[in-house]
């Protein structure tokens, strides 16, 4: 059925809201990419039968990601009289349990999480309270008192585990769409661009470019033709909030853009989704095909007149594709090679009409800052930095998952009140922000205000959100290493500095980590990442260099160690360190005898073992399996 | 008309040129490894890097695919831009030490020692002879493959080309002399691409001239009398002033 | 082997669906991989054909991306996640192990076909780093020494 009118969403929300809330309990299960990895799929499972076994009357969901990963398989309940409880670690037979008690009116407080009690409609900006009258709730810590997710506020995320992403009624239930509604009938394009522009959002892909602005140039970009892209290459290695959206809440992207085709004047879009995504993709897709059945894409959108389309075009690994013009590239079915700019993309892009991209976290912003207004939106965050950024929190921590937070936040909240500190009592050491092409932040910088001013300021950048903490085992050498060698990969190969640039940069890097180089070698590390910098035609090559530069600059010492006393501080490059058995600590069992793959340990049973250093290849494992600690490593 | 001060010196060109060109008019030479006249320019080697300054944002840019803009300030020999220059040509010396071109351009600088292990390569991946062969030809025999440290130049899965006519335009636009081109008896041999092509003999001399498929191509795309394409240019210029005598004696 | 044939309806079903033969490259090839498990050198020509562009751009998109090869993929494709959560949680180490078991480098398929070896950044699985994936299969909280006997599941 095609949506004409306010009227036909309103009865659309109705059903959406039976739906979210129905007569019977209801069981929503995280089947985003990170459950279906923790096995979320047999907990669904499990449910179903014994909902069906015991006929139960119960309704099963799947939801997106609810942002604690750390604690997937998560499963949060609904029922008419109680609170929303949220369960968590769960598996096939703790599931089974827990329906059979719930039948029974009864629940397993030590499974769950937390509770809700209200929840926030972002787009209307009202808060739905739960009619509790049941004490299923007590003694359960309450969702917006956890430590997790007390700092945190959903905007972006604001549907992502509260809906079923494959139900758009449900999206319509929480306001969706109503904003779409109310712009192709009140507001005039130009309206709507001021209205972003005022908003102060910057673009959440990296750059960190105002949007508004940038829609503006597209605007007045002389031609008719003009196109609309989602960029969802997301290729930084530990950052995944956009798969996360476009799992589990499609349409706030897809309003975005429609919204933004309108005020920009375009008639057809992309949405570029990486090919590592094959659930994102279909998510996408279904969400397309539904979106264009209710008459919300494609020809007269809800009567208004005006058409816009959406096709999908898919990656094919290359990290490079995250970079417009090399995206640009992709969609006409040429390498990811960039090209330079001038002229930029929203003067001269797909198919060289003009053309606006965004990322995926900012077509997401767009239905709420028209809905609640840029004067609202723009009280949130810091001066330069408005509104709120989503972070895939990840690495040595113990709270790993995303987490969204208003710009602004002390990176000291995010490791220790949301990210509940590092494991095992060990130090906190840095925290890489931005991926290959941020750097990494010091834990003496830890009252450092993250926003995009700050962290370019600290030689890093915010990129697309990525936030992977690090700790005293991690050593920063191998680390600017890993991002080379990404970044080495990753390379087009079209333009010298980047393609020799960082080759060589990798070729010191590695004499550093084996102890075979000199002080003049870090001279001339610092040199070429000055050049692949500055002279790079592209931002893969311009940014590739920060890691190495952050590195340089906040843990010299380390270098040193490495270049001078040919020894590795953190104990992790192979050729600076010695793995040893300590006879007082060695019981005899021989355990790492019999997993060493070079067959470097002898020793006879009971007694203590040691390791032939001419054979050993450092590979660790029988550091790892010693249950005694008599592995040493120095 | 646009005006510009490159190196201090005032400018005025027209609208769609590049700084490389508009240095020219001014007599400034920037070095150029990549750029040819006949084809496109594509920004690759980054040895014509000049800086840029627009309003608050200073930047390196490649000089010949920058359009020049009203007010533009340029320096085509700063501190920054020859520092770059001095890295991107040694990195291109430990790559191909054995490349005159290279070579020269490094002495101009004065670089010395290359702080880099040496490698042999001859093609420096400018993309000329990509650039000729599709714009220029339309025959797209070769393009690049793989990506990064491994890109190169070469022929689909680097065997016989189907579509190569042997004009041999690759192999006069390139910089380095990387690609080779000999002939034995009746064939052309394009060692660097992997193709061998049948030479049309001339119906006078007798000598192998040309590829049968690059006459081909021709007598396709430009109207001339059939009996062009079965003479060498020798016999054809033989032939031609013998005409021209001709004509002049029968004038007298 | 191929069924020229089939291969020549099924790529032309598949070309049919893009409007601008020049686009479709990387979809149909993409199709090809899907079908096959890799691109096999006729199907590069004929979709060239079928798409009317030359046969180097088709080759170039072939080579440059990796999601295809143009080698026979092995029965089992493992997947070393080496995002940066897990790079920093040992996934280096994991690879040097199954590069160990199997024989062979990252980027290589094992010689009787059985399983290929890829390193890909991110899974986005970064509670469980460090995390591989066999076929559909994810595991996470990887130790060196539980490799061999998850490989010894995959026949």
């Amino acid at each position: 059925m095609k949506i004409k009118d306010q009227k036909d969403l309103e009865k659309l929300k109705v059903k959406g809201l039976d739906s979210l809330y129905p007569k019977a309990m209801k069981i929503n299960v995280g089947l985003a990419t990170c459950g279906i990895a923790t096995g979320a799929q047999a907990v669904f499972e499990s449910i179903v039968k014994e909902i069906q076994k015991q006929g139960i009357d119960a309704v099963v969901s799947k939801t997106g990601c609810l942002g604690f990963c750390q604690k997937e398989p998560l499963v949060d309940v609904w029922q008419p009289d109680s609170a929303r409880i949220i369960y968590c670690e769960m598996n096939p037979e703790k599931a089974r349990d827990l329906v059979n008690e719930l039948a029974q009116g009864k629940t397993r407080r030590e499974w769950a999480l937390c509770k809700l009690e209200e929840e926030e409609f972002i787009i209307e900006g009202t808060k739905r309270k739960y009619s509790i009258t049941g004490k299923n709730g007590k003694d359960i810590p309450l969702y917006q008192e956890l430590p997790f997710y007390k700092k945190q506020k959903k905007i972006v995320l604001r549907n992502c585990g509260f809906i079923n992403p494959d139900n758009i009624e449900e999206y319509i239930a929480r306001g969706g769409y109503f904003t779409l509604a109310r712009v192709l009938s009140n507001l005039k394009e130009e309206q709507v661009i001021e209205e972003i522009k005022n908003s102060g959002l910057r673009g959440r892909g990296g750059a960190g470019f105002p949007t508004g602005v940038k829609w503006k140039f597209c605007r007045d970009a002389p031609g008719d033709m003009k196109y609309i892209i989602c960029n969802a290459d997301e290729g930084d290695p530990g950052a995944y909030m956009d798969r996360s959206i476009l799992e589990g809440d499609p349409h706030s992207v897809l309003e975005g853009m429609v919204i933004g085709a309108y005020a920009i004047g375009s008639h057809e879009g992309y949405i570029y989704v990486r090919n590592e995504y094959p659930l994102a993709y279909q998510s996408v897709k279904q969400a397309i095909e539904q979106a264009e059945e209710y008459g919300l894409l494609g020809e007269n959108i809800l009567n208004s007149g005006f058409n816009f389309e959406i096709r999908i075009s898919q990656g094919a690994g290359a990290f490079v594709c995250g970079e417009e013009t090399a995206l640009l590239a992709s969609i006409e079915g040429r390498i990811g090679e960039p090209r330079p700019r001038p002229p930029f993309p929203a003067e001269r892009g797909l198919w060289d009409k003009p053309t606006n991209i965004n990322n995926v976290k900012t077509w997401a912003n767009i239905p709420v800052i028209i809905a609640r207004g840029a004067d609202w939106y723009s009280k949130m965050g810091t001066a330069k930095s408005k509104g709120t950024m989503v972070f895939s929190l990840v690495g040595k921590i113990n709270n790993t998952g995303l987490v969204e937070v208003p710009m602004g936040i002390k990176l000291r909240e995010m490791i220790y009140d949301i990210g509940g500190g590092i494991p095992e009592g060990k130090k906190f050491k840095a925290v890489q922000t931005g991926g290959p092409s941020g750097g990494c932040i010091p834990s003496e910088l830890a009252d450092l205000e993250v926003d995009y001013e700050k962290l370019t300021q600290a030689g890093s950048m915010m990129g697309s959100g990525g936030m992977v903490v690090m700790d005293e085992d991690t050593c920063m050498v191998n680390v600017a290493k890993y991002f080379l060698n990404f970044t080495r990969d990753e390379s087009c190969g079209k333009c010298t500095p980047c393609r020799e640039g960082i080759k060589r940069m990798l070729e010191i890097l590695d004499d550093i980590s084996k102890g075979k180089a000199e002080e003049k070698d870090l001279e001339l590390l610092e040199s070429l990442a000055k050049v692949v910098k500055d002279a790079s035609l592209c931002a893969l090559g311009g940014t590739a260099p920060n890691p190495v530069l952050t590195t340089l600059r906040y843990f010299r010492n380390e270098y040193e160690a490495h270049i001078k006393d040919k020894k590795c501080p953190a104990h992790i490059c192979p050729d600076l360190i010695r793995y040893s058995i300590s006879k007082e600590k060695c019981t005899g069992c021989g355990l790492c005898l019999k997993e060493c793959p070079q067959k470097a340990i002898s020793g006879e049973k009971k007694k203590p073992h040691s390791i032939d250093k001419n054979k050993c290849i450092k590979c660790g494992i029988c550091y790892e399996v010693c249950k005694f600690d008599a592995v040493e490593i120095d | 008309m646009l005006n510009l001060t490159i190196d201090a010196k005032k400018v005025s060109v027209e609208k769609g040129t590049t700084v490389l060109h508009a240095a020219r008019k001014l007599g400034i030479e920037i070095p150029t490894l990549c750029y040819h006249e006949g084809v496109s320019p594509y920004g690759a080697c980054r040895v014509c890097l000049v800086e840029v300054v627009k309003g608050r944002r200073t930047g390196l840019t490649s000089s010949c695919t920058c359009l020049v803009e009203e007010g533009m300030e340029v320096k085509t020999d700063s501190p920054g831009v020859l520092e770059s220059r001095r890295l991107i040509v040694e990195l291109l010396l430990a790559r191909s030490p054995e490349v005159k071109k290279i070579r020269e351009l490094a002495q101009e600088m004065g670089i010395e020692r290359v702080r880099f292990r040496k490698e042999d390569k001859e093609c420096i991946l400018c993309g000329l002879c990509v650039r000729v062969c599709e714009e220029i030809i339309g025959a797209s025999v070769i393009g690049f493959i793989n990506r990064g440290a491994d890109r190169e130049v070469e022929t689909p899965f680097q065997a016989q080309s189907d579509v190569c006519i042997g004009c041999g335009a690759c192999s006069s636009v390139c910089p380095t002399g990387a690609i080779k081109i000999k002939e034995i008896f009746d064939k052309r041999i394009l060692e660097t691409w992997h193709t061998e092509l049948e030479l049309k003999s001339c119906k006078i001399c007798g000598r192998y001239f040309a590829p049968k498929k690059e006459l081909e191509q021709l007598k396709g795309k430009v109207e001339l009398p059939e009996e062009i394409f079965e003479i060498c240019m020798d016999c054809r210029r033989k032939d031609l002033s013998r005409k021209i005598s001709e004509i002049k004696t029968g004038m007298i | 082997m191929i069924d020229k044939t089939k291969e020549r309806v099924d790529l032309g079903k598949i070309a049919n669906k893009y409007r601008d033969g020049k686009a479709g490259v990387i979809s149909l090839l993409q199709e090809i991989n899907l079908q096959y498990g890799y691109l096999p050198e006729e199907a590069l020509k004929l979709a060239a054909k079928k798409l009317d562009v030359p046969l180097i751009q088709v080759y170039s998109v072939a080579t440059f991306y990796t999601a295809f090869s143009l080698r026979p993929r092995g029965r089992h494709l493992i997947n070393v996640c080496l995002g940066t959560a897990c790079f920093v949680r040992g996934g280096t180490r994991i690879v040097e192990k199954l590069e160990r078991e199997l024989g062979i480098k990252a980027g290589r398929t094992t010689e009787d076909l059985k399983f290929s070896l890829e390193t890909v950044h991110c899974l986005g699985c970064c509670s469980l780093a460090p995390v591989m994936r066999i076929d559909k299969d994810t595991y996470g909280r990887l130790r060196q020494e539980k490799v061999p006997q998850i490989l010894k599941r995959y026949k």
